[in-house]
């Protein structure tokens, strides 16, 4: 067979449309990205007619693809750790009503926060949800759990999490496909039991007790599963257990033979029973995972067993950000240092917006109209426009979540913060930008929402932004008033005239909004 | 250097340097050769004009870890002269340092370039290259990642001529001239580096 180099995010992709999905739902997210762009390009996709347009936010996505599997059909959703957050109520209620045709969720995480806010741990999610999970060890073992995931999912009626991370999302490696050509599509077929998604709570109490009668099943599966490997190893006074790509780092730093036992943990719940086998067998375990230290506060339990646990809670690795070869052979015992230090001179070099942006046209407006206003606070939000908080702008005061920047904006106006200015881009304000606009037009609170419209989802690639071209027309649907509704092209040459605009609006004591309109000089390049 | 059976590449640059195009043709002509291949990349915000570094492993047995260990690297290999001394603590003693002399001084207090350049030339076993110039030369400033690819490919495990017909290939739907251009300027480079 074919070997292919792919990242594996895009060894997920193609397992997905080899196991016949008929949809793959998702909102852009790094690491994540790269799975959906995959299934949208493949022409084997489009051949198949498998839906794959961006959607709104994740927890559209989520719901999207629950509604694909009810029908019986199979469907994959895809998103970076905290997107999981926004779509985190269909997603544990998803556990409820169960799956009808097989439903796999990717949250790629991001431990050292390469670009993200956090580095949580998807793996939380499902425990909490009470589903079985998997964390791939290679781009190949990505494949096939996606491949085999939909079967699982299927066999037990309940959605699947894939947990990856951004070295195993953005990690090219030599992947085989199993299959020659993708499974056929499921045709329609509804649950056997029609009232099975009504989650009114009499059957929202039987499906749970449902759910509940089958984690033994998934139990006794997790301690049978062939992904779950114990590797031999003579030396016993330290077991290894090592979570997804952990295994990989353990065997760089012992070269050919690892002397200790390993086990490869990749799907769960816990294999309790093999787990607790080799801490019988050995003095102590260190316990290697990226993110939280779930498995580790597991194994330890309250009080002193007889087997030592170590890992990220004892220091013997390091509490935060991600697993690496020198980090994994200090844990060891081993040595790792390098053999020349870099030169001092090297400054750092983080990242800017690009030459010729259009935000950086709007925060230097921003940035002279409030100049004569030392109250003023700017509540910004998550894409390219985050860098205005670094130099030379330093223009914004906060960056949360996901649309906070309006409501927080709203907040603070209700402290008594004025002006109170909202920065925020036009594919967060259609993720979850709009609600909030709505909260502050119905309390006609004293808010300037800038929405810097690059007419794209720049930060992650420039994917479309399903508002493009109304932007306009939903912010006065909501109820902003006209003359307190601007369009403004972000050029040097409009300088004046907009810097005198946003000012009169920000003396106004009620909602206001200015779209900022000049397209993504990338996506512009890119098109032009 | 053939026959050695691994080789651990560090490939540096700033975001929109054409780092991810270099690990594309290097690991899609080390597939070819039948080697296995990985390598790490970086997507997302790093990418906005910051410093990015790619792994990437090469190996005719199976490799473990997506990312080179702390003095591992055989080659670095930069866009960037200064990005290419921020990555010397993954580089062997005897690693080969082959980079590009053009800064990108997009940093509010780029150092003094003369001391960059020092710096790289105490490397004992460095390529130093004015690839702008020499993508110039061969046609188009847009080579400048095929004139690094030429230098480089003295030093890879793979063999020359896979190397070319892999870069001939990845150009191929942008036009025979395109890839004369990319071919003259990889020649370039790996003359620079004998």
């Amino acid at each position: 067979m074919k070997t292919n180099l792919w990242l594996g995010d895009e060894a997920i992709a193609q397992a997905a449309i080899d196991a016949g999905i008929s949809g793959v739902f998702a909102y852009p997210g790094t690491p994540s990205t790269e799975i959906t762009e995959y299934i949208q390009q493949s022409a084997e996709a489009q051949e198949r007619g498998i839906r794959a347009r961006w959607s709104c936010n994740e927890k559209t996505a989520m719901e999207a693809a629950l509604g694909m599997s009810f029908a019986g059909k199979r469907a994959v959703v895809c998103m970076k750790h905290v997107g999981l957050n926004v779509a985190s109520d269909a997603f544990i209620n998803s556990a409820i009503t169960g799956a009808n045709g097989g439903l796999v969720v990717v949250a790629a995480d991001d431990p050292s926060m390469h670009s993200s806010q956090n580095e949580q741990d998807s793996r939380f999610y499902g425990s909490f949800a009470q589903i079985p999970f998997f964390e791939p060890s290679s781009q190949q073992e990505a494949y096939d759990i996606v491949l085999a995931a939909f079967d699982v999912s299927e066999r037990h009626g309940v959605p699947i999490l894939v947990r990856l991370t951004t070295r195993m999302a953005h990690s090219r490696a030599d992947v085989v496909r199993r299959v020659d050509r993708p499974r056929e599509q499921k045709p329609v077929k509804f649950p056997s039991d029609s009232r099975r998604f009504v989650l009114l709570p009499a059957i929202a109490r039987r499906n749970y007790a449902e759910l509940l009668g089958k984690t033994r099943n998934f139990e006794e599966e997790s301690e049978h599963s062939a992904f779950n490997v114990l590797e031999e190893g003579g030396d016993h006074s330290v077991g290894i257990i090592a979570c997804g790509i952990a295994a990989n780092y353990v065997r760089e730093v012992y070269g050919s033979k690892i002397p200790h036992p390993m086990f490869r943990l990749v799907q769960y719940p816990l294999p309790r029973r093999r787990l607790a086998k080799l801490m019988q067998a050995c003095k102590a375990v260190i316990v290697f995972e990226d993110g939280y230290p779930l498995v580790e506060e597991l194994l330890r339990g309250v009080g002193g067993a007889p087997c030592a646990v170590k890992g990220r809670l004892d220091g013997t690795l390091p509490r935060a950000g991600e697993l690496d070869p020198h980090n994994v052979a200090r844990a060891l015992g081993l040595v790792s240092q390098p053999a020349v230090e870099a030169p001092p001179e090297i400054v750092p070099r983080p990242p800017m917006l690009c030459p010729g942006c259009p935000h950086a046209n709007m925060f230097d407006y921003l940035r002279e109209a409030i100049a004569g206003s030392p109250g003023a606070r700017v509540f910004s939000d998550i894409g390219c426009y985050t860098l205005g908080a670094l130099p030379p702008y330093e223009a914004i005061n906060s960056c949360v979540d996901m649309g906070a920047s309006i409501t927080m904006a709203k907040g603070a106006a209700e402290a008594g913060v004025h002006p109170a200015i909202a920065v925020i881009g036009d594919s967060t304000f259609t993720h979850s930008g709009i609600t909030g606009l709505l909260d502050v037009v119905e309390d006609r609170t004293a808010v300037t929402v800038i929405i810097s419209d690059n007419l794209t989802t720049g930060m992650t690639g420039g994917q479309n932004s399903p508002a493009t071209g109304r932007l306009e027309q939903i912010c006065a649907g909501l109820g902003v008033e006209p003359t307190h509704l601007h369009i403004i092209e972000p050029l040097p040459s409009n300088h004046q005239s907009n810097v005198a605009l946003l000012k009169r609006e920000l003396e106004y004591k009620g909602p206001s909004v200015i779209i900022s309109r000049r397209p993504c000089i990338q996506t512009g390049k890119r098109s032009g | 250097m053939t026959a050695q059976t691994s080789q651990d590449i560090i490939i540096a640059g700033v975001g929109g340097q054409g780092i991810l195009t270099i690990c594309a043709i290097i690991g899609g002509a080390a597939l070819n050769h039948g080697l296995h291949v990985k390598q790490s990349e970086v997507h997302g915000m790093a990418v906005r004009g910051g410093a990015v570094v790619s792994h990437l492993r090469l190996s005719s047995g199976s490799i473990a870890s997506d990312l080179i260990p702390l003095g591992a690297a055989h080659i670095i290999l930069s866009m960037e002269p200064m990005e290419a001394l921020r990555y010397l603590p993954y580089a062997r003693r005897d690693a080969v340092l082959v980079t590009n002399r053009n800064p990108v001084r997009t940093v509010a207090a780029y150092p003094d370039e003369k001391l960059i350049e020092a710096r790289l030339k105490e490397w004992p076993h460095h390529v130093l290259l004015d690839a702008e110039k020499m993508a110039r030369q061969a046609g188009t400033v847009r080579a400048v990642n095929s004139v690094i690819l030429g230098a480089a490919s003295a030093f890879l495990m793979i063999p020359e001529a896979d190397m070319r017909s892999y870069l001939e290939r990845f150009f191929e739907r942008k036009g025979r001239d395109v890839v004369d251009k990319n071919l003259a300027a990889f020649d370039m480079g790996r003359v620079m580096a004998k």
